[in-house]
Formats: C-alpha cells, sequence, structure tokens
C-alpha cells in the first residue's frame, strides 16, 4: 500500500510537469506566434472570412471550387472517405464528379481533369488545390465575372505555390477566392 | 515530381545524420555521464523522489523492474480511465463534450497507456481539454516506460555477471526529463510557428467568403503533437490526425513530424552501440532494419505515385498519383513514405488516410506492422528486435551444432521458450482476433449489446478491402500501432473491448519477454570470446536475423495478405 501512494505522489508531480508545466509553457511561446496561437485568419474589410490553412466550401460558380470533402468543409470535424481503391459504389460516385464537372466546364477534355479536383482529401479539410485544377477553371471564372480570361489566369499564376526545393506545388482557394473578389 | 522525391530522401537522410549524435546522447543519460540538462533537472528529479518516498538509488533485479513497471501503469490506467468516463462534467471543456462510454473510455485509457493511440473516437468531439491533457500526459510516460525497459536491456547486455540491473524509476523519469521532454519543446514551438494552434479557446464560429456559417475546431494542439510524434504514439488532437491542416499545416511541419517520430527510434539503436561500446552490432542491426524498411516503403511510394488504375481507365489525368484521401500541400509520394514510416515504428499518426491507399501500400503497410521489429516504437521497437536476436542465435547455433551464445552468455531452453512464445503472440493475436470478428461479419451475425445491428454494418467497403479494414483493426492493436483502416466502425462494445484486451497482452507480454530473457542472461556466467564463438556483430548474421523475421512473418501472415489486399491488388489490375 506505500507503494501504491509513493506511486500515486509520482504519478501527481509527473501530471503537474508533463500535462501542466510543459503546455503551458508552449503556450507561452504561441502568444508570440500569428493570432497568439489561435490559428490564422483571412480578414477581409476588418472581418474573418476563414482560417488560412483550413479549407471552405466553395460551390457557387463565380468561385473557384476546392476538392471534395467527406465533411462537407464543416470544421466542427474532420475526416476523410476512407473508401478503398476497389470500391464499386466509391468508383461510380468519381465517375458522376467527373461527369459533373464537365457539365460546369464544357470546354475541357476529360483529361484536363486532375484527380485532386474529384476526389476528397484526408481531412475533408484541404485549403489547396494542384495549379492544373485552378487553371482548369479559370475560363468559367471569367466568362461568370465578365472578367477577361487573361487577367484571371495571371492572378491564379500569382497564387500558385511552386516548391523551391521540396514539396508539391499547390494554390490555396480561399486566398485565391479572396483575391478574385479584389479585381474589378 | 522531382521535389517530392528529393523531399522523401532527404528527411529520411537527415533523420539518420540526427540521430547518431542523439543515440550518443541517449547513452550518456543511461550511464549516468553528464549531460546538457543536469542542472536543470537534477534537482526537480530528487525533489520529485524525496516527496514521493521512492529511493531511484537502489539497483533492482529484473523482477523488481517489472514489479515498479506494471504497478505505475496499473495506476495511470485508472487516473485515466475516470477522467475520461467524467470528463464532461469537469473542467477546461469549452466545446461541452460528453462523458466517454465506458468501453469507449476503456479502450482509450488502454490504447494511450501502451503507447498505441488507436482511437475509436474524433478528438473535436470526443474528448474535453482536459482529457487532451491528461492523454498527453500517457502519451509522455508511455513512450518513457519502453525507453526505460530497453534501457534495463541493455544494461543486462554488458560483460558480467550481476542481478544489478539499474533502477527502474531512474530510467523512468531520465526518459522524461532528458530525452522526451526537451525534444518535445523544440518539436511544439516549430509546430506553433508553422500555424498549429495552442490556446484553450472553443470552436469559432465564422460566416465564409461564399456566406456559409461553419465552426472550426481548435485547441491545445501543438504540445499535444508534439509529443505525439517524439514519443511514437500517433494519437491525433483531431480526427484526421496529421492530415488535419492544423495538425500538419505545411510541408515543412510535415518534414518536422516525420523527423521527430524517427529520431528516437533511430537513437536507440545508435544508442545500444555507445552504451556497450559495441558500435558494429548497432551498425548490422540498423542496416538490416533499414533493408527492411526499403523494401516496404520503396513498392508503397511507386504505387501511389502511379495512382488507382481504376481511375485512370475514367480517363481523368492522375500524374499527381493517388490522391483520395491525400492533401495535395504533402502529395502521394511522401504520404506514402510516412505510411510506412509511421506503420514500421509505432506511431500510427497518419498525414493520409490508409483505408484509401493503393493495395500494395496496404500490403506493405500491415507487413510493416506485422513485422513490428524495423525501427519500432519508442523502446519496444529494439525489445522486439531482440527477440528476433534470440531465436537466430539458437537456430544459427543448432546449425553449427554448438550451445549458442549471445554476448558471452549461453542461450538456453528457458529463454528460447519466452522467445519462441512471445514471437507466436503476434501472430496468434491478430489472426484469431481477424477470424473471429470476420466470422461475424461472413454470417451477418446480429450483434445485441456488441454492436448495433448485424456485423458487416462495421464495414466500410466491401470485398476484400472489408476483410483488410478487420484484418488492418488487429494487426495495428497487436503492433501497439494505432493507425487504422478508419472506415471501420469500431466505437461499439466489440471493437472497443476486443481490441482493448489485444493492446494490453501485446504491450505487455513482449516487454516482460525481452526484459526476462536479458535479466536471465545477466544472471548467467560470462564466457569470453573464443574461436567458436558465433560473432553476432557480422553481415552474415544480419541476413540470419533477416531470413528469421521473413520466415515468421511471411509465413505467418500470407495467407491472411492474400484474402485482403493482395485480391484486391489482382482485382484492379
Amino acid at each position: 500500500m506505500k507503494n501504491v501512494y509513493s506511486i500515486l505522489k509520482l504519478t501527481l508531480f509527473m501530471v503537474v510537469l508533463l500535462a501542466v508545466i510543459y503546455p503551458m509553457a508552449v503556450f507561452g511561446i504561441a502568444q508570440l506566434a500569428a493570432n497568439e496561437g489561435k490559428g490564422q485568419t483571412v480578414l477581409v474589410n476588418g472581418k474573418v472570412v476563414g482560417y488560412q490553412i483550413i479549407g471552405q466550401k466553395f460551390d457557387k460558380s463565380n468561385y473557384f471550387w476546392g476538392r471534395p470533402s467527406a465533411v462537407d468543409y464543416n470544421a466542427a470535424g474532420s475526416a476523410g472517405s476512407n473508401k478503398g481503391p476497389s470500391n464499386a459504389e466509391y468508383l461510380e460516385v468519381i465517375q458522376k464528379r467527373i461527369d459533373t464537372f464537365l457539365i460546369a466546364h464544357p470546354y475541357l477534355k476529360k483529361s484536363d481533369i486532375p484527380v485532386d479536383i474529384v476526389t476528397a482529401s484526408g481531412s475533408g479539410l484541404d485549403p489547396h488545390i494542384s495549379p492544373q485544377a485552378a487553371f482548369i477553371q479559370v475560363k468559367r471564372i471569367a466568362q461568370e465575372r465578365n472578367l477577361s480570361e487573361d487577367v484571371v489566369q495571371k492572378l491564379v499564376e500569382s497564387k500558385v505555390n511552386s516548391p523551391q526545393i521540396m514539396g508539391t506545388p499547390f494554390v490555396n482557394v480561399l486566398e485565391l477566392n479572396v483575391a478574385l473578389n479584389e479585381l474589378k | 515530381m522531382n521535389t517530392e522525391l528529393f523531399g522523401v530522401i532527404s528527411i529520411f537522410i537527415l533523420s539518420i545524420l540526427v540521430a547518431i549524435p542523439f543515440g550518443k546522447y541517449i547513452a550518456k543519460v543511461f550511464t549516468g555521464d553528464k549531460t546538457l540538462f543536469d542542472p536543470i533537472f537534477n534537482p526537480i528529479e530528487k525533489f520529485i523522489f524525496k516527496l514521493s518516498g521512492i529511493n531511484a538509488t537502489e539497483e533492482m533485479n529484473w523482477k523488481q523492474h517489472l514489479k515498479a513497471l506494471l504497478s505505475v501503469n496499473m495506476v495511470w490506467f485508472f487516473f485515466c480511465f475516470f477522467i475520461l468516463l467524467f470528463q464532461g462534467s469537469l473542467f477546461l471543456n469549452p466545446d461541452n463534450n460528453p462523458n466517454m462510454s465506458p468501453d469507449l473510455a476503456f479502450n482509450t485509457a488502454i490504447s494511450f497507456l501502451v503507447n498505441c493511440n488507436l482511437q475509436h473516437y474524433s478528438g473535436e468531439t470526443g474528448l474535453s481539454y482536459l482529457s487532451q491533457m491528461v492523454l498527453m500526459f500517457l502519451q509522455f510516460v508511455s513512450a518513457a516506460v519502453g525507453i526505460a525497459a530497453a534501457a534495463m536491456v541493455f544494461n543486462d547486455m554488458k560483460e558480467r555477471t550481476t542481478d544489478k540491473l539499474g533502477n527502474f524509476y531512474n530510467y523512468f523519469i531520465k526518459s522524461c526529463t532528458r530525452i522526451l521532454l526537451p525534444l518535445s519543446v523544440f518539436v511544439a514551438i516549430l509546430l506553433v510557428f508553422s500555424g498549429t494552434p495552442m490556446t484553450f479557446e472553443g470552436k469559432d464560429t465564422i460566416t465564409t467568403l461564399q456566406g456559409d456559417s461553419v465552426s472550426v475546431s481548435r485547441g491545445p494542439a501543438a504540445a499535444f503533437i508534439a509529443i505525439k510524434h517524439i514519443g511514437t504514439n500517433g494519437g491525433g488532437f483531431f480526427g484526421a490526425n496529421s492530415a488535419h491542416p492544423f495538425e500538419n499545416p505545411s510541408y515543412f511541419s510535415n518534414a518536422v513530424e516525420l523527423w521527430a517520430q524517427l529520431l528516437i527510434p533511430f537513437a536507440m539503436i545508435f544508442a545500444l552501440g555507445f552504451y556497450l561500446k559495441r558500435r558494429k552490432l548497432s551498425y548490422v542491426v540498423f542496416g538490416v532494419m533499414t533493408i527492411g524498411f526499403l523494401l516496404l516503403v520503396i513498392p508503397t511510394v511507386i504505387s501511389e505515385l502511379n495512382g488507382n488504375p481504376a481511375i485512370t481507365k475514367m480517363g481523368i489525368s492522375q500524374t499527381t498519383g493517388a490522391m483520395e484521401g491525400k492533401e495535395v500541400r504533402f502529395g502521394p509520394a511522401i504520404s506514402g513514405f510516412w505510411s510506412i514510416a509511421t506503420t514500421v515504428i509505432s506511431t500510427g499518426s497518419v498525414n493520409s488516410m490508409h483505408d484509401s491507399a493503393m493495395p500494395v501500400s496496404g500490403t506493405m503497410q500491415l507487413l510493416a506492422m506485422m513485422v513490428n521489429a524495423f525501427y519500432g516504437g519508442c523502446g519496444v521497437g529494439w525489445l522486439n528486435f531482440y527477440i528476433f536476436i534470440i531465436l537466430a542465435v539458437f537456430i544459427s547455433g543448432l546449425m553449427v551444432g554448438r550451445t549458442p551464445e549471445f554476448l558471452g552468455k549461453k542461450i538456453e531452453a528457458r529463454e528460447v521458450k519466452i522467445a519462441a512464445f512471445i514471437a507466436i503472440l503476434h501472430p496468434l493475436l491478430i489472426l484469431a482476433g481477424t477470424a473471429l470478428a470476420s466470422y461475424f461479419a461472413a454470417n451477418d451475425t446480429a450483434m445485441g449489446y456488441w454492436f448495433s445491428g448485424n456485423a458487416t454494418g462495421w464495414l466500410n467497403n466491401p470485398g476484400y478491402h472489408g476483410f483488410t479494414e478487420m484484418l488492418y483493426e488487429f494487426t495495428s492493436s497487436a503492433a501497439n500501432n494505432g493507425s487504422g483502416f478508419e472506415g471501420l466502425g469500431d466505437n461499439n462494445p466489440f471493437w472497443n473491448i476486443t481490441s482493448g484486451i489485444v493492446l494490453l497482452l501485446s504491450r505487455f507480454l513482449p516487454i516482460i519477454g525481452p526484459v526476462a530473457i536479458a535479466g536471465l542472461l545477466a544472471h548467467k556466467k560470462f564466457i569470453p570470446e573464443s574461436a567458436g564463438t558465433l560473432k553476432t556483430d557480422t553481415t552474415i548474421f544480419g541476413v540470419m536475423v533477416f531470413a528469421v523475421i521473413a520466415i515468421i512473418a511471411a509465413l505467418s501472415f500470407f495467407p491472411a495478405l492474400a484474402l485482403g489486399p493482395l485480391a484486391e491488388y489482382f482485382t484492379l489490375k
């Protein structure tokens, strides 16, 4: 019994060190980070319209669209579809997404569509799409917003994040759409 | 593409380069030499031990070590279990998440206690911040227990005859304060400045650019995610684990998290060499592990970069590789690499959804956990490998007709029996568990209390892939890994309780076994090396160990793999 009492005391001290002092130290340091460690936000006219790295739903035709999401971009949770690669129902869903995308972009060939724009991400909150997925939407956006294709194309080009040494190229959809609203 | 592969290779090499000096540091910590952090932590440790009434200088034999190890774990289990049961009405719960059901609390408490972090809940809705902090405490101490057990085995392998094998509490607290805590602070700072939140405020409700109203979960995530990787725990703060943008905001943070989980498993192997002054032995062990790792990782990265053949047939562009369940900022190459890194070492954190990975990758992820000894988790990776070494020494001894010896100690019937038992336990737990679950699924049994509805209801995918979901869950539990084919409906009494039991058995028996063997060997007479000694720090012995591992894993698991991911591979062709 004396032993259990010792272990309880040891546990208490370790809890204080590892689960109180350690997180409070990190919390203290986080006050120096962007938005005091509450997650970096995107502001438009002083109003928060989103978190920079949390994807949001864009389904209106005058915005660039992001990837499909298994949680419909509700960031109160997060999940992937967890569909296996050979699942027939899942493959039908992909086929439907391709068809829908082609209807919205009648000027495209199937082989222009990159796979990321018809598949769901791991988190359901992916803030990014591949540059190709942004470029193929340019014509639609230009028509919807009565802008010249050239201007929209240049905007996307300026928002492409290309890795210098390691990584993958991507476009942040929210950032792109915020910049799109500012074109006029 | 090139920048993707360059990223993978440079992160791997960097991890090895840092692990060598860090291994030297770990060896210093356990030999009791002076280290950088002594002035800060020596007084704190003395204070803690004095007030707790624990004598941390008393030398223990292997039985006392195990007794101390099991007692602390017992206390921690009940502590955590009750917090989870009553989290809803305790403090630090800004999102008003409810209490856990008893079976889920049982599974969760065990799973974090055993360094597995199988999560049958989603962090955003399943835990209060208090529970997150308590689980974080377990992430520290469970890793420290593994390292302490490995340190004791290191001590046993010295060239002498003794029962005095160091002190468990001393090894344990030093693992926490000298190894895990400083590294976690470092990683947490990198994450905070990469964009991972560290706040005690609850969900934020915002109106999106398009005008929808959504909530965004936040929390004290950075501290949690640091130790989750440093301690090879793998339990995510958010449901989607390291695929969640807050948990892993960028390619840089992804590299940091990969490095963080590889560091201690790599360094422990080098520490062994520095500690025993047998660096060649540690290079042989590291070489065997690295060959095993590369054999698993290369096919995975290739198959992910090639993408899903069924989608290629639809005629769209799949030049970026398979993207279902993957994030654009990481891409398939590093996601494939991560999926094997996280399964060979027992982290189990994911940055892509394994359930949606290609069948070849699924096979490799499963094999990584079935072997469970290539690098392996904090401390326990070495313990698992130790079992294979004992078996390889025994088999080699039989082949040349001599009494097998390892580092000057005779390996006799008792040690081999223990090693064989531990080696058989792993396939037994995995295959028996999978057989039970598959039996119910095949008959679509009504499960009553155990699961609402019929058994096929817990599958998220039909056919071979569905079978793999069940196989993966038990493999992950038995390997104390914690990743999952997350489509499986696992938050119900059937899965919570069966996997909870597997977790317990497969954590503590594989610690008890090697500690007992090493303790028994330490007690034996030391025989100096002679011309007839089987040298264990040679390439030939490395090949021998590799063969033993391959035979045990391949023969035990091949039929199950053939029914699951391999069958799926051939249907997709």
